[in-house]
């Protein structure tokens, strides 16, 4: 087996949560769940890390700190969303901030479903993430070229809150902002 | 037994030499796999295999290299490790403590620039703090080496291997001083400023956290090559050139290892005044003592000889 599967660092992230999964990443270090029998350090560190664990999701504020923490990871390296919020916005998805999901900003390899996450499941989630781990290294070392920069999701929060009107069943809203734009641009 | 350049080299020499460069890694893996274990234990944890070191090094080795200055930081890094492996060279060939500590300082220093080289804040204060921490074991270090010889009459390691006086016996101070600085050389809290082994500190990983991937390997082999040559220096306290004495020298540098792992998991950090202040206090009682009372009682065992 891969040695990174044997020694997967994290570094963790709070990207505008409630704090509420946050929590929980850190309970899974306490004696009662130790991570740290899979190998697995907290270092703190993007450049020492294999794992980005993020919670919440992600404003506007934090969308360029998000993605650099993620391009300063070396390759191979995955990231574990968890928490709904996470995943889709979760109770933040309506605000007008929030750019509803990591998947926006950067690539996610895995989610961990829960409101809060609980910290079996986190550990679950990072245990999953290792096959994944495994097989982009297996991929890099094939020659491929590393498909994790962070470019290709760049993430605009204008044309999302557009995206959001028409997501959100307000069509019409949507059409008069951007008439309002053509307006202006005239 | 063969003569090189005038010097006699037996082939003991050779031997413990090839032995140290071979199994030192392993060795010195091997011990902070225990390291970490025992920490765990102590913590109420479970904690991660015993092989953990290696598989954390086997990764790194492949991870991609991202360092930002790579022609200064990663030459320097392999320096480190060069410099390192041939201090602890020069200490299992039998050659002179001054030499095995002056290139271990090099080593040292090696470090400490390519932690500046790095345009990062944390590992510039990392490098800072780390040059404090030299400042700190460096006289006590000194001062030991300067014990053997005044007990064994040689700098060398293989004469003070082989000779009939038993260090500890005329050097307890130093060895109490020496065992205290080496909390500081092995990283461990309270003395850990420069770099922790443990997350989430002010300076994220100090010193380390510019490098990563191979760089980073490299730096945690020479820390195993480091360590057990730190250890060596604990071990050649108890040697009279007698077996029995071999296997007490290898059960005290246990318990000292055990000693440390305690004290790293029952302290919080200081601050580097601290650090300096009673490394330094230290040095000047236990090892000035010492080396005081050597001094004396080689000047008395002198009369001594000169009036019978
Ligand atoms: S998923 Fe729930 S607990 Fe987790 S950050 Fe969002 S609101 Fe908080």
């Amino acid at each position: 087996m891969a040695a990174i599967t044997k020694s997967p660092w994290i570094i963790h992230y709070d990207g505008s949560s409630c704090n509420g999964c946050d929590i929980e990443v850190l309970a899974c270090l306490t004696p009662m769940y130790d991570v740290e029998r899979f190998g697995i350090i907290n270092t703190g560190n993007p450049k020492h890390a294999d794992i980005l664990l993020i919670t919440g999701a992600v404003n506007a504020q934090n969308i360029p700190v998000v993605r650099q923490i993620y391009d300063q990871m070396p390759s191979p390296k995955i990231v574990v969303a968890i928490g709904v919020c996470a995943a889709n916005g979760g109770v933040f998805k309506e605000c007008y901030n929030i750019a509803g999901g990591v998947d926006r900003v950067i690539p996610v390899d895995v989610y961990v479903h829960g409101c809060a996450a609980r910290p079996e499941s986190i550990i679950d989630g990072v245990v999953k993430g290792l096959g994944v781990l495994a097989e982009k290294q297996a991929a890099l070392a094939s020659g491929e070229t590393d498909p994790d920069v962070s470019g290709a999701y760049l993430f605009d929060p204008v044309s999302y809150a557009e995206k959001g009107d028409i997501e959100n069943g307000d069509a019409e809203g949507a059409k008069d902002r951007s008439e309002a734009e053509e307006e202006a641009a005239k | 037994m063969f003569v090189f350049y005038g010097d006699t080299i037996s082939l003991f020499q050779v031997l413990s030499l090839v032995l140290y460069l071979v199994l030192a890694p392993f060795a010195g893996g091997l011990i902070a796999g225990i390291d970490r274990k025992v920490t765990a234990r102590m913590q109420g944890r479970v904690g991660p295999p015993i092989v953990q070191p290696f598989y954390d090094v086997a990764k790194l080795w492949k991870k991609e290299p991202v360092t930002v200055r790579t022609g200064a930081q990663d030459f320097y890094v392999l320096c480190c490790l060069i410099f390192m492996i041939i201090a602890g060279s020069f200490f299992f060939f039998g050659f002179n403590l001054l030499m095995v500590i002056f290139t271990l300082t090099t080593a040292s220093i090696f470090l400490v620039i390519a932690g500046y080289s790095s345009n990062s804040p944390y590992a510039q204060i990392g490098a800072e703090r780390e040059l404090l921490q030299m400042m700190s074991y460096e006289p006590m270090v000194l001062l030991t080496a300067v014990g053997f010889f005044m007990v064994n009459s040689s700098f060398n390691s293989a004469t003070i291997l082989t000779s009939p006086y038993l260090s500890i016996q005329y050097m307890p101070g130093l060895f109490i001083g020496l065992v205290f600085v080496l909390t500081i050389k092995l990283r461990k809290s309270p003395f850990d400023l420069s770099m922790s082994h443990h997350a989430h500190q002010e300076l994220v990983k100090g010193l380390t956290t510019e490098f990563s991937g191979r760089t980073l390997a490299q730096l945690e082999i020479s820390h195993w090559y480091e360590n057990i040559m730190l250890l060596g220096f604990v071990f050649l306290f108890f040697t009279n050139g007698s077996w029995l004495m071999v296997i007490v020298g290898i059960v005290v540098v246990i318990v000292v290892y055990f000693v440390e792992i305690l004290i790293d998991n029952v302290c919080a950090r200081m601050k580097w005044q601290f650090t300096l202040k009673s490394a330094w206090i230290i040095t000047l009682i236990f090892g000035g003592g010492n080396l005081f009372v050597l001094y004396y009682l080689r000047g008395y065992l002198w009369m001594a000889s000169q009036y019978q």
